[in-house]
């Protein structure tokens, strides 16, 4: 049987020029990129073309970034970060609630260590109203932390607001850009961000490596000690291959981004159509308008969305219900539930994330495939 | 029209691993499901080292994938937690409080087990499901009727806990293991080259680690932020001494002898618990035989009903062994009237009626 891939938020393949990127870093320029000699100075050097590489596609300084082992790393730093260097007995911090684990999981612990969070619902819409940020905002703020797009949805979050907000307030403001680069333009600068964490694996680069944008000036406490890496900023001898692959990624990502998003967006809304056309009881969540070209959020009435997804997987097609936990089970998403979803509704929720590798053939074989499980389900009547 | 796939009930272990693979051997179309029921994780007072034995634990569900991928099937985990936690161990706290003594793998073989895993088998396509329950299902050409007997391995019976199986759930049930018994199911999984072969055995109550039921209770009702009700209360002799107090009804179960708390004379056994008085009632040995019983809520499977008294064995709890007895209708339930009497009958309990190896039906003890 053939498989088809449409979860893409979950993981990209790496494109060829990143493969390549990283395998030539792993067999030839293997130096370590810290040794003074000529294979260390070879490293360096590919290193350093990456690092401009990702600060092109973000409109950034090659200084201001900071290669990490991934986003879940780079959140950990930017939020651990900068409210341990901010100091002071009350520290306030502004987040969502739809963010990824990787935000609400150090936010959580800096709430154990006394840290007061303010957690911003979403509407309906699944974006944060930016009023919301400047209402909440305290004397003793010391960081907001608002996800570009969201991992479930694709909505779009009104970040250059929020950065007019942050920036009146004279509140650093970090996002989790891991959703968005890639698939839509960043300008860190215009959007008014201090701190981008971003992830290679989501935009066809290899797992394991990410990176931290932070603006010069920013002042952050590290997570990890160790040697002088990256500015004082992470320690630990430089992922290399990782970074040089997610250096070509992002030069892949500047050139077709434009391109691809487009032909990606209207494979999405034509797949979106045909499902709303020819399913009963199927919509959309979240803001269909401002989304991520290639994410879309479904809700199939009276569907198990476990079942649809392993059903769905059996006919050869590969998608996803929201965050898949550590042991590969599935638990009611809290971002639909954030938006005011029945808890029956959220369980009843499918997420298909377009890339590159999609085709129109394969849009339509994926409805067909819906359409019949779908049925199937509910003559079965298997409830959510 | 392709086969249709079987769906397994892959617990990681031994047994259901060895029915996973050896209807893969035998060339039938295989999906590997794994049911993850509890959050092992989730009472952190209740946090043991080396929790790996019991239900879903991270390292029950690497072994189930582990097999799987050995033997080359789909495979995948299913959340139940919701369902686990309303059907099964809230019902067990709520029966502990009331003084009995609850069997939770009942319940959940009745609605997780045999329902909610079938309607999954239903979503991907599989008609029948398996298990590695020790049990035999079989239909019987004269009634028509899907009846359930005891597996080859007595000492592995697992029938007591099936007892609530309907006719349209054993019909769709396999259970591989009937004629096996354990030491030829763990040869088996040697021979296949299964690497959950010598992997011990999972004990008790899946979501009570180490047994301690009474830690649960108390752990469980901290976190659901429950006001704990007054729990102490009197322990009293049948014939009205009090001899002590003790921490709640739900510390005593039926029969106990240990763990009383008091010295006396003579050996002291609780006979019964009363949930509302709070109290304890002890006395000696023989005070706890019983010659009948009442069953409500009875499920029967190899026979439609009861309209006359019936003989049968019958068994009230697992470690029982069957006892001679008449089963009469009693309204809505049965009574049952044994041959001799027997000793510790706990409300809570199951009773479950054979004819041999062949189970009648079971249903609550009142």
């Amino acid at each position: 049987m053939q498989h088809f891939y449409f979860d893409h938020n979950a993981t990209t393949p790496a494109a060829p020029q990143a493969l390549d990127a990283v395998v030539s870093c792993l067999g030839q320029e293997y130096g370590n990129a810290s040794s003074i000699h000529y294979f260390g100075q070879a490293a360096k050097r590919k290193m350093e073309v990456a690092r401009r590489q990702m600060a092109a596609l973000l409109h950034a300084a090659p200084a201001e970034i900071v290669f990490t082992s991934g986003g879940t790393e780079a959140d950990n730093m930017a939020v651990l970060g900068v409210v341990r260097r901010a100091g002071g007995a009350d520290r306030h911090v502004i987040t969502s609630a739809i963010e990824h684990p990787a935000v609400l999981g150090p936010c959580a612990q800096l709430d154990r260590e006394g840290v007061a969070i303010t957690r911003l619902p979403v509407g309906a819409d699944g974006a944060v109203d930016p009023e919301d940020v400047r209402r909440a905002l305290r004397p003793e703020t010391v960081l907001i932390s608002i996800m570009h797009a969201n991992n479930e949805t694709g909505v779009v979050q009104p970040l250059a607001e929020i950065g007019r907000i942050a920036r009146e307030a004279g509140v650093p403001l970090h996002s989790d850009g891991v959703q968005a680069v890639g698939k839509i333009p960043v300008n860190v600068e215009a959007l008014g961000v201090d701190l981008y964490s971003l992830s290679g694996h989501k935009f066809y680069a290899p797992k394991g490596v990410g990176a931290l944008y932070v603006t010069k000036g920013t002042r952050l406490d590290p997570i990890a000690f160790g040697g002088h890496h990256e500015r004082d900023r992470r320690p630990g001898t430089e992922n290399v291959p990782g970074i040089a692959g997610l250096g070509a990624a992002a030069e892949v990502a500047s050139e077709c981004l434009e391109g691809e998003s487009t032909r990606v967006a209207a494979l999405r809304d034509r797949l979106e159509q045909a499902v709303l056309d020819c399913i009963p009881g199927a919509g959309v969540n979240g803001n269909w308008r401002n989304r991520t070209p290639n994410t879309t959020n479904l809700y199939f009435d009276g569907i198990d969305g476990e079942a649809l997804v392993i059903a769905l997987d059996l006919r050869g097609f590969a998608t996803s219900t929201g965050s898949a936990c550590s042991s590969g089970a599935v638990t009611p998403s809290h971002v639909l539930t954030a938006m005011g979803l029945s808890a029956e509704r959220a369980r009843a929720s499918l997420r298909i994330s377009l890339g590159r590798g999609n085709t129109i053939e394969q849009a339509d074989a994926l409805v067909e495939a819906l359409a019949a499980s779908v049925a199937h389900l509910r003559r079965i009547s298997v409830h959510a | 029209m392709p086969e249709l796939p079987i769906a397994v009930a892959m617990s990681g272990g031994v047994d259901s691993s060895t029915v996973a693979a050896l209807l893969a051997r035998q060339g039938r179309s295989v999906i590997g499901l794994t049911m993850q029921l509890w959050n092992q994780r989730r009472l952190p007072a209740l946090a043991v080292e080396g929790s790996s034995g019991r239900c879903c634990s991270l390292d029950d569900v690497y072994d189930a994938r582990r097999v799987a991928e050995q033997i080359g099937i789909p495979y995948y985990v299913l959340n139940f937690e919701r369902e686990f936690e309303e059907r099964v161990v809230k019902p067990f706290v709520d029966e502990y409080l009331a003084g009995r003594t609850p069997i939770p793998c009942t319940l959940c073989n009745n609605f997780i087990k045999f329902a909610r895993f079938l309607e999954m088998a239903d979503a991907v396509g599989a008609h029948q499901i398996a298990t590695g329950h020790y049990a035999r299902v079989r239909r019987d050409a004269d009634s028509g009727r899907w009846q359930l007997l005891r597996g080859a391995d007595a000492s592995k019976d697992q029938t007591y806990f099936l007892f609530g199986l309907t006719q349209a759930q054993l019909a769709r049930t396999l259970f591989p293991l009937a004629d096996l018994t354990k030491t030829e199911v763990r040869a088996l999984a040697r021979e296949m080259g299964l690497s959950v072969a010598e992997k011990s055995d999972s004990q008790e109550i899946c979501f009570v680690p180490n047994g301690d039921y009474a830690a649960f209770l108390s752990a469980y009702l901290e976190e659901n932020r429950t006001p704990a009700a007054p729990a102490a209360g009197e322990i009293v002799t049948t014939d009205g001494r009090r001899l002590g107090e003790h921490q709640g009804v739900h510390h005593f179960t039926v029969g106990q002898r240990r763990g009383l708390g008091i010295a006396a004379g003579e050996p002291l056994y609780v006979i019964s618990t009363d949930a509302r008085s709070r109290r304890v009632l002890v006395g000696g040995n023989d005070e706890l035989l019983r010659e009948r019983l009442r069953v409500r809520e009875v499920n029967w499977i190899a026979i439609e009903g009861l309209a006359a008294p019936v003989r049968a064995e019958v068994k009230i709890r697992n470690k029982h062994a069957a006892a001679p007895a008449t089963l009469h209708p009693a309204g809505e339930g049965v009574e049952v009237v044994f041959d001799n009497p027997q000793r510790a009958v706990t409300p809570g309990q199951a009773a479950v009626f054979y004819h041999g190896d062949l189970v009648l039906g079971g249903g609550w003890i009142e």
